[in-house]
């Protein structure tokens, strides 16, 4: 139990986010959204912003320098007349102060021709494509066996459609950059994001620079959930505009911006058919998912791969399929793949259950396996089982009438609901320098990103592990590109994929020391590169399981969840009190998935509508009522030094359908098209 | 943001003489504020009224309350004197917005705030209220919490304030000064419904500026009840704010707001008209609600609101007939 090692400087406001750097000359940047959603750009009059006085400069389409294309079409900002999506940035204003940058941006204008947008997602659209492969490069299609004969077979079945709307990532901290070129031409980013190195990466590409030339500082983060996990036009913006200025810029994206320009979740159409014999073990899964993409690039959420993972079943299909549609591009949000699909998945266990005759969490249990189902590769460890059964005792199942829709408590009915989570553990190649100082402290340092998940604490406990060091003696200086190059804060491989780089690091480093250091210090470095490449072949995942406990008002179809628990198998976990945090954080994110969050789309104008956190709904504290996060112990040799999993991203996986299953288990009425509001409930009840 | 100029008022005949050529006057502004960020409010000038000697709530020898313009709601929601005679008008008030935003808001301004309709708060887009004679795409396109009462070609925008629902059951009357002199608007007429004239919220006149909200004393049990898909700190899909007062089992007097569902608070009279002296069972409080739902034409995605303020009005009713 760790305290954050620098909780004193969040709390103080000591610790500085990307906007608050104190620079000298710093000027504003504000953007412009194209007001259509589809169409050119015919023409941009600046006339009128231009005079305003503090304005520098003004840049579109017809001024702006030319960038270096990069995958992201996102960042190719000003490079084409071309609107993809309404709210796309079209244009851009540099001021002495940012009220002014504002009022000249609301004066820029823009002259379009435009056609109508092409918003709407829809299981019937005869230009659903198969991906090349989904996110982050798994093949878009899978299969085994003959699955639509072996359905058709079955004893048991569930045929269910279930969609999720789009959700956005909204990080307390706005996607924020300040960009400083000095007079030899290099670039300075004080930017929130989830990886400097990867921003330094891509930025040195867009401008066309050496990548020494360019230095991306993130020490402190306010929050990502993969939102940050690529470079997005704000950092772009920034450089561009403090180029044209001659002085540095700074640019935080406001929130209504965000909506358009920073990512979400693809909304998804999910249609899942499960077989199973009279005692509900499945032989036929079948998992066909559908999302959309932007004309500007490709994104595929991988919302199917979870299945691919989950239950043991001879016949087997996953598919994927996407739409190019006129809409800011979708991209990471905690979980991207297996948030949806195993909302999904998860519910039609829960069908599954109902349909036979079956308690759920033995259904589960029924449908263990020890081998990946698809390719055979035994898992590395897998304590689904151990997580359903921990839960099932603390949570009080065993007590638990199956009857849908009979338990009351005055005007409301009460329900409960289970549901397995699963998230793979990745490992990324990654570099570290440990130093010994003649003092008797330790250095290490990486160009890793705390997002405020406890990265900083993690590692210095496992640096002070590895050196055999008190944790005071210890001090892990992250979140800046000069530092060894580092993978992004994403896909729950942060903590795995670094840590083990401080450890080869640290390990190095005591191989060199002989008990003394000399005066200038002692420094050892390490790539993690051969030993990611050179592992053993094991499926590696961590396993959760969810329990919701829900009351549903019959008069007004509002639905609290009254206690949540998940239980989680993820390896070691290296500091309880931030990975509790991280897995109750995940959980909440999850209960807003099941009730409250929907980006809506303006099918007219082809923007999503909600743009603000009164109209955008994540849970309030008067949400959150009693959730508990717990885990198993679970010692697995196969994964990294530290026999870590990665625990930022399965606290969310699952929890939506646990709540969805417990409305059902309290109302009788499945809702399958999240989220679960009364406008929904209400004339099912 | 326009540049705009910011005067602070001393007196009611300062801020009168203040306003004129484009300004606002400025409460809290809790909602003005982000309004003119979003462009959508563009004043030449804030008059800023706060300072102005209205921020006391006044007990009348009858029971009846004054509550100044220039009170914060969260003043209101925690006086005793209110939640005591007026327990409604506490919880409504209450219901609303987040403590931080009741620390700042004012009761003059909670009556002017204006619709969340998406459309407009989006400057980029048309609507009859920000730009008349622009359109309403609401009517076809995103509507799912907006009116199924009172509502008209040009508008189905939905009032926000909780604090109103409960001052139309209260029959309230809004005191406002303006360079005619003072006057008295009953709470009923005091916001419109939307029309021809959408951009027009309330009947206030150029330049009024309200001043104090008189509330009569209240014989009997009250309640505020709001149903959001959010435990806290949202917009009301339906908000009820109802009095009852029942005796030898028939209905005595009763009061019925509903908000969430109209251009304005909306008192529901026919169904008040409907239960007075009627016998104060279920039965009853059903006929009454679908008394005055009848009249409800609700949007494409917005019929759930029927049924949903018809069990509110039911619900509550019996609740307060128990006593519970």
């Amino acid at each position: 139990m760790t305290d954050r090692l620098e909780s004193r400087e969040k709390v103080t406001g000591e610790a500085r986010y990307a906007a608050e750097y104190p620079v000298e000359g710093v000027a504003y940047a504000a953007a412009v959204q194209a007001g259509v959603g589809r169409g050119e750009v015919v023409s941009v009059g600046t006339d009128e912003a231009s005079r305003l006085p503090g304005v520098l400069a003004v840049l579109s389409c017809e001024n702006a320098p030319r960038l270096n294309g990069v995958d992201d079409g996102e960042l190719a900002l000003f490079q084409s007349r071309k609107v993809s999506y309404r709210g796309q940035f079209v244009a851009a204003v540099v001021a002495e102060t940012l009220e002014t940058a504002r009022e000249a941006a609301r004066l820029v204008r823009v002259d379009y021709r435009s056609e109508p947008p092409d918003v709407r997602l829809g299981a019937d659209r005869p230009d659903l494509y198969e991906p090349g492969s989904v996110n982050p490069g798994f093949p878009a299609d899978t299969g085994k066996g003959d699955p639509d004969g072996a359905f058709a077979r079955s004893a048991v079945r569930v045929d269910a459609t279930y969609t999720t709307p789009a959700e956005h990532n909204n990080p307390m901290e706005p996607h924020a950059t300040i960009a400083l070129w000095d007079e030899d031409g290099t670039l300075t980013l004080y930017d929130s994001n989830q990886g400097s190195s990867i921003v330094q990466t891509t930025l040195a590409k867009v401008f066309g620079l050496d990548k020494d030339r360019v230095r991306v500082v993130a020490p402190h983060v306010g929050g990502g959930f993969g939102a940050k996990g690529t470079p997005r036009p704000n950092a772009v913006l920034a450089a561009m505009a403090a180029r044209a200025a001659g002085r540095p810029v700074k640019f935080a994206v406001p929130r209504q911006q965000m909506f358009a320009t920073t990512g979400y979740r693809t909304p998804t159409i999910q249609r899942v058919r499960l077989g199973a014999d009279a005692d509900g073990r499945l032989n036929a899964i079948l998992h066909d998912a559908i999302g959309q993409t932007s004309v500007v690039r490709e994104f595929a959420e991988q919302t199917a791969t979870p299945t691919r993972v989950m239950y043991r079943a001879e016949h087997r299909r996953t598919s994927h399929r996407l739409v190019r549609l006129n809409v800011p591009t979708p991209s990471w949000m905690r979980a991207p793949g297996e948030t949806p699909g195993m909302f999904a998945l998860e519910s039609a266990m829960d069908e599954l259950a109902v349909a036979a005759g079956i308690d759920p969490v033995e259904l589960r249990v029924r449908n263990d396996t020890d081998r990946d189902p698809e390719s055979g590769v035994p898992f590395s460890s897998r304590n689904l089982v151990a997580c359903l059964r921990e839960g099932a005792g603390r949570f009080g199942w065993a007590a638990r009438d199956p009857e849908p829709g009979v338990r009351r408590q005055g005007r409301r009915l009460l329900g409960t609901g289970v549901a397995a989570a699963t998230y793979p553990a990745y490992m990324q190649p990654n570099r570290a320098t440990a130093r010994a100082e003649p003092d008797g402290t330790f250095t290490v340092r990486i160009a890793a990103a705390d997002i405020g998940t406890g990265a900083r604490t993690a590692l210095t406990l496992i640096a002070a592990e590895a050196l055999k060091a008190d944790l005071d003696r210890v001090r892990v200086e992250i979140g800046d590109s000069a530092f060894p190059r580092a993978s992004v804060a994403g896909g729950s491989a942060g903590t795995s994929s670094w840590g083990t780089a401080v450890v080869r690091a640290c390990e190095a480093l005591l191989g060199r020391m002989n008990g003394t250091v000399p005066p200038g210090g002692l420094e050892a470095s390490a790539d993690t590169g051969d030993e990611v490449k050179g592992r053993e072949e094991y499926a590696r995942h961590a396993f959760g399981a969810q329990f919701a406990d829900v009351e549903v008002d019959v008069d007004t179809g509002e639905v609290r969840v009254r206690r949540m628990l998940g239980v989680f198998a993820a390896g070691r976990i290296i500091n309880p009190k931030t990975a509790r945090s991280q897995f109750i954080g995940g959980m909440t994110m999850g209960l807003g998935m099941a009730l409250l969050e929907e980006s809506v789309m303006d099918a007219e104008f082809g923007d999503y509508l909600t743009r603000d956190l009164a109209q955008y709904h994540v849970p309030a504290c008067a949400d959150v009522r009693d959730i508990d996060a717990v885990w198993v112990e679970e010692s697995d040799p196969h994964l990294n030094p530290m026999g870590t999993k990665g625990i930022g991203e399965i606290g969310i996986v699952g929890a939506a359908a646990a709540v969805a299953n417990a409305v059902h288990h309290a109302t009788g009425v499945r809702v399958r098209d999240l989220p679960i509001t009364p406008s929904r409930l209400l004339p099912e009840l | 943001m326009r540049p705009f100029a910011y005067e602070r008022a001393t007196s009611v005949e300062d801020a009168l003489a203040r306003h004129g050529d484009g300004a606002l006057y400025l409460g809290g502004g809790t909602n003005l504020v982000d309004l003119m960020r979003l462009g959508v409010e563009e004043p030449s000038r804030l008059v800023d009224v706060t300072h102005l000697p209205y921020d006391q709530i006044q007990l009348k020898p009858d029971g009846g309350l004054v509550i100044g313009a220039t009170v914060s709601n969260s003043d209101l929601a925690a006086d005793r004197t209110v939640r005591e005679g007026h327990p409604v008008l506490a919880q409504a008030v209450l219901a609303g917005a987040s403590g931080q935003i009741r620390n700042l808001a004012t009761v003059g301004g909670n009556l002017l705030q204006r619709t969340r309709c998406s459309y407009f708060q989006d400057a980029s887009k048309p609507c009859n209220k920000r730009d008349p004679g622009s359109g309403c795409p609401a009517r076809e396109g995103e509507h799912h919490n907006l009116a199924i009462l009172g509502h008209s070609e040009a508008c189905v925008a939905t009032h926000p304030s909780d604090m109103a629902v409960a001052l139309a059951a209260l029959d309230a009357e809004v005191q406002v000064q303006g360079r005619a002199g003072e006057r008295s608007i009953p709470f009923e007429d005091f916001h419109r419904l939307p029309g021809g004239e959408p951009q027009r919220d309330t009947t206030l006149a150029p330049g009024e500026l309200v001043t104090a909200v008189e509330v009569p004393p209240l014989e009997m049990p009250s309640r505020y009840r709001k149903v959001r898909e959010r435990a806290s700190f949202a917009f009301a899909l339906v908000s009820i704010a109802a009095a009852l007062r029942v005796e030898d089992g028939r209905v005595e007097d009763v009061r019925i707001a509903l908000g969430g569902v109209a251009h304005k608070p909306w008192r529901a009279r026919r169904a008040e008209d409907a239960l007075r002296g009627a016998p104060a069972t279920e039965e009853s409080f059903l006929r009454a609600a679908e008394a005055e739902l009848d009249t409800a034409e609700p949007l494409r995605d917005n019929a759930y609101k029927v049924p949903l303020a018809r069990n509110l009005i039911v619900r509550t009713l019996i609740e307060l007939g128990e006593g519970t």
